[in-house]
């Protein structure tokens, strides 16, 4: 790994000073580390946004739930308040990665990353999540995430917490790549009293809004009634791992198998 | 460079270290606490496991400066008086190994296992130790081990 200077700081104020075209942020790491390593990434400053305290921490107000950024995988997947308001949520949280990156892997580092296929990204989707930033923006989840690897996060602006919208009922299925676990294919449903909306990571270069199953859901929220929807192939990632067309059958299999286990 | 002061098996220790050392670097190389290996070096295989703070991590994607102030178990800090940790005896007595290559972080991954979950399932166990890569043994060896411990611990 290159070298670089790292930077522990108290506030975003502080964060802001220091950051510059030749910074990154670090919370957990689970990324960045490697990727530096890899030399995928060489910064002059490594600027480590976890002293910030008020970036963490989990809120449930009956209609929202607050995740800070800097909350880890295991903190979102043991918490009280996130089982009780959006136990899919946590039940996400507990299958990513391995324990060890879910004990420092975050959960704004994750939704910065955007990787397509993280699992964060879909929950954002589903929940209609509202991310908020240190630019005082409230940006909501389909237009944060713009596409493979990117967002509309500003150089210099951090995500201070994210806004999850509690469903009447939820869930997520995902089929693992069998080697790495990331997902092949991951689908979020999430239904509300005006509608169901499915949000799929893993099957496209970036998370998306899957409007055609959500539609049916909303009409009549059952496995069955997206037996007719038509799922294509197109735009869909075809890789060592799964081909575009196996890809579009498979968000289909894990949406049904999502709704029946709602 | 920056000065960290940390834990390390119950020991204090003050160093003077570059800011990119990664906490695996730190313990084989600057405290030759060669029990921590590296694998794969970027968070997959889980051979460089160790505890921060009663957690387990994975040292190779964590830099030092990160755990300044932390108290670090590595798996030279689980024998007591000469006698071995009920995990690694489970290990030992269970053949939880061949080459020994992961065994280090298996037996600290799987310690924070029962730490949460005192009588893991088989599954349980298998899905832990998601991040710990074994090549030789086929794993069933290694679930038997921490069976074995499970019922000792």
């Amino acid at each position: 790994m290159k070298t670089f200077n790292y930077h522990l700081v108290k506030d975003i104020k502080e964060a802001k000073k220091i950051s510059s075209a030749h910074s990154t942020f670090l919370a957990g790491g689970m990324t960045t580390i490697p990727s530096m390593k890899l030399g995928l990434g060489t910064y002059k400053d490594v600027i480590d946004i976890k002293g910030i305290k008020k970036l963490s921490g989990i809120k449930s107000s009956g209609k929202i739930l607050k995740i800070g950024s800097t909350t880890t995988h295991a903190e979102v997947a043991k918490s009280k308040e996130v089982k009780k308001s959006i136990p899919s949520l946590a039940a996400l949280a507990e299958g990513i990665g391995d324990p060890q990156v879910r004990n420092r892997g975050t959960i704004g580092g994750s939704i910065a990353n955007n990787d397509p296929a993280a699992d964060y990204p879909s929950a954002c989707i589903a929940l209609n999540a509202s991310i908020n930033t240190s630019n005082n923006r409230k940006i909501d989840a389909e237009s944060f995430f713009k596409g493979m690897f990117e967002t509309t996060l500003k150089k210099g602006e951090i995500i201070e917490s994210i806004d999850f919208e509690i469903p009447q009922k939820s869930n997520y299925q995902k089929l693992p790549n069998p080697a790495s676990r990331y997902a092949v294919v991951g689908v979020y449903v999430a239904k509300y009293k005006n509608g169901t909306n499915v949000g799929v990571t893993g099957a496209k270069p970036c998370v998306y809004n899957d409007k055609n199953l959500g539609k049916a859901l909303s009409k009549s929220f059952s496995s069955s009634a997206i037996d007719n929807v038509n799922v294509s192939a197109s735009g869909m990632n075809s890789d060592i791992h799964a081909s575009a067309y196996y890809r579009a059958n498979m968000v289909k299999v894990f949406a049904k198998k999502a709704v029946e286990t709602c | 460079m920056k000065k960290i002061s940390l834990e390390v098996n119950g020991k204090k220790i003050v160093k003077d270290i570059p800011d990119h050392t990664v906490l695996s670097v730190l313990l084989r190389d600057v405290l030759n606490l060669t029990g921590t290996h590296i694998g794969c070096d970027t968070s997959q295989c889980g051979a460089c496991v160790v505890h921060v703070d009663g957690k387990s991590i994975k040292s190779c994607s964590t830099l030092a400066v990160d755990v300044d102030g932390s108290k670090v178990t590595t798996i030279e800090g689980l024998a007591k008086n000469g006698k071995m940790h009920p995990m690694q005896e489970a290990f030992k007595k269970m053949h939880g190994l061949q080459c020994g290559f992961c065994t280090p972080g298996m037996v600290m991954s799987a310690i924070d296992l029962l730490q949460n979950n005192k009588k893991p399932s088989d599954t349980e166990i298998r899905d832990w130790l998601e991040g710990n890569i074994c090549r030789c043994t086929g794993y069933q060896n290694i679930v038997a081990a921490v069976k074995e411990a499970a019922s000792k611990m």
